[in-house]
């Protein structure tokens, strides 16, 4: 689902944020990627959905080469991959549930489908019954659950998060940590990166352990 | 309906809820204000050629008999001009046809019925080119029945060449409103880039295509400048109108029912398609200068 070999990015002015990084990411795997904050934990994750290019080396995603693809072609790389952000990155100038329509307005989607996707996925993380508010009268765990239901309406096979669970208590971490290992068990491919152990430790899943750019 | 038509319909919604904005109409406005000025320059000039275009713009040279000439003399006369190399086209108007037009001109129908008999003679309206004008027409002046000879090019010319500066200046003064209108649309667009930046970025990071992003505000370019160019239509039937109330009561002095009139319904169209394509340039121009900056990080 998602390979990389001796992937290398180093930011102009010299800085080095992964050395030579190599793993496999089978199709239905869920890793945990760990490392302090600056280990190069972001950057990785951002070489997948290609919003970062490898200085060298090649990242594949569902067999595509993603570090020589076309800027044409990345916005449909994007549709099959689920981004959550460790900002959400949710609109606040709109419904919860016009947040959960932006993936399939701007592929087309026929509306009264569409609008059935979006209430499955708010469904899916309990927010159905908010589909009307503001995200800004969320909390913080029920904005993080509303970025992963936006992340999977488009049923991507790959979800990534980024420090999904950042500005959560342990409860509602807990929580959304379920959600994502609920759609694992459907086949999605899980990749998230945390720094908190304790969580790590508890599932019990493969963990990534990137340090000083590289993997260990 | 299939998902593109669906998308450029939401696109097409969208810029018209942002055009429906005080900001976004009084871009509109503005643009407007701008476009109205050649638009009714060009109505003024239409309405002043109308005025002007019983006189024809021809090269012509009218040719009068003496008012005893019998009728074989001027057909004899029409052989021979037609025989002329240099005359392209003879119409002969015959006295009692003169007085008949003569009548139809507005102020003039009281003054002939005055007269009580025809003072006209019969005549030629003969057409050749510009440059054997002046020669063929003294020439003309020698043939047997001839009274009086005169060429009309002189004041035809002047004429014409006065109409091409004014359409000129009108030219010149829309292609510089058309910049001013492209430049309004720039910044407005950019604006709104501004405006919606964080809504473009999150929409780049889930998949949207540059084609997706763009759409809206190409919608948002076409629909102010031609919400524009009904602004300026509107302002130049308003002006038009006023301008009329004083045209009518100089034209009922001279017994003429002449008024300003108003674009023909081609002229109106072609105001607002133009207004609408250059705001469409517009918003072209600062898409592509403005989208690319915006890039998820």
């Amino acid at each position: 689902m998602v390979s990389f070999s001796a992937v290398a990015k180093r930011y102009p002015g010299g800085k080095t944020a992964l050395e030579s990084v190599n793993f496999a990411l089978e199709a239905g795997e869920f890793a945990f990627l760990i490392g302090r904050s600056g280990a190069g934990k972001s950057t990785l994750l951002k070489l997948i959905p290609a919003i970062e290019r490898p200085t060298s080396g090649a990242v594949i995603v569902n067999g595509q080469n993603v570090s020589a693809l076309k800027r044409a072609a990345i916005p449909y790389l994007r549709r099959n991959i689920g981004l959550v952000f460790q900002d959400q990155k949710l609109l606040y100038d709109r419904s919860v549930f016009d947040n959960v329509m932006l993936p399939l307005a701007l592929s087309g989607q026929p509306p009264q489908e569409a609008a059935k996707r979006v209430r499955a996925a708010l469904d899916k993380v309990g927010l159905l019954a908010r589909e009307k508010s503001n995200p800004i009268e969320l909390s913080g765990g029920e904005q993080q659950r509303l970025a992963i239901a936006r992340a999977v309406v488009n049923r991507p096979a790959l979800l990534v998060a980024d420090e999904p669970t950042a500005n959560l208590d342990a409860e509602s971490a807990a929580k959304l940590l379920d959600i994502f290992v609920d759609f694992n068990q459907v086949g999605v491919t899980v990749l998230i990166a945390t720094h908190d152990m304790a969580l790590v430790e508890r599932y019990g899943k493969r963990v990534l352990r990137l340090a000083e750019g590289k993997l260990s | 309906m299939t998902g593109w038509l669906r998308q450029h319909a939401a696109a097409l919604r969208s810029a018209a809820q942002r055009l429906w904005r005080p900001s976004g109409l009084a871009s509109a406005l503005v643009i407007g204000i701008a476009v109205s000025l050649p638009a009714g320059g060009y109505a003024l000039l239409e309405s002043l050629r109308t005025l002007a275009g019983r006189a024809t713009l021809e090269p012509q040279i009218s040719l009068f008999l003496r008012p005893d000439a019998k009728r074989a003399e001027a057909d004899a006369l029409g052989r021979a001009l037609r025989a002329d190399p240099r005359v392209s086209k003879v119409r002969f108007v015959p006295r009692e046809e003169a007085l008949q037009q003569l009548s139809a001109v507005e102020g003039m129908g009281d003054v002939i019925a005055s007269l009580g008999r025809n003072p006209l003679p019969d005549a030629f309206v003969v057409t050749a080119s510009e440059k054997t004008l002046e020669p063929l027409a003294a020439d003309l002046a020698k043939l047997p029945g001839v009274a009086h000879v005169q060429a009309d090019s002189a004041w035809a010319r002047r004429l014409g060449a006065l109409e091409r500066v004014g359409r000129l200046g009108l030219w010149l003064l829309a292609a510089l409103l058309g910049a001013g209108l492209v430049a309004v649309t720039f910044n407005t667009i950019r604006l709104q880039i501004l405006t919606q930046r964080e809504e473009i970025e999150v929409s780049k990071l889930i998949g949207a295509t540059d084609a997706f992003i763009r759409r809206p505000f190409y919608y948002l370019g076409l629909l102010q400048g031609a919400a524009g160019g009904v602004f300026a239509l509107a302002i130049v039937a308003g002006l038009l109108a006023a301008l009329n109330l004083e045209v009518r009561s100089l034209a009922d002095s001279y017994g003429s029912s002449f008024r300003l009139a108003f674009l023909s319904a081609s002229g109106a169209g072609v105001v607002l398609a133009l207004a609408g394509w250059l705001g469409w340039l517009g918003a072209h121009l600062s898409v592509s200068r403005h989208l690319r900056d915006i890039e998820p990080r």
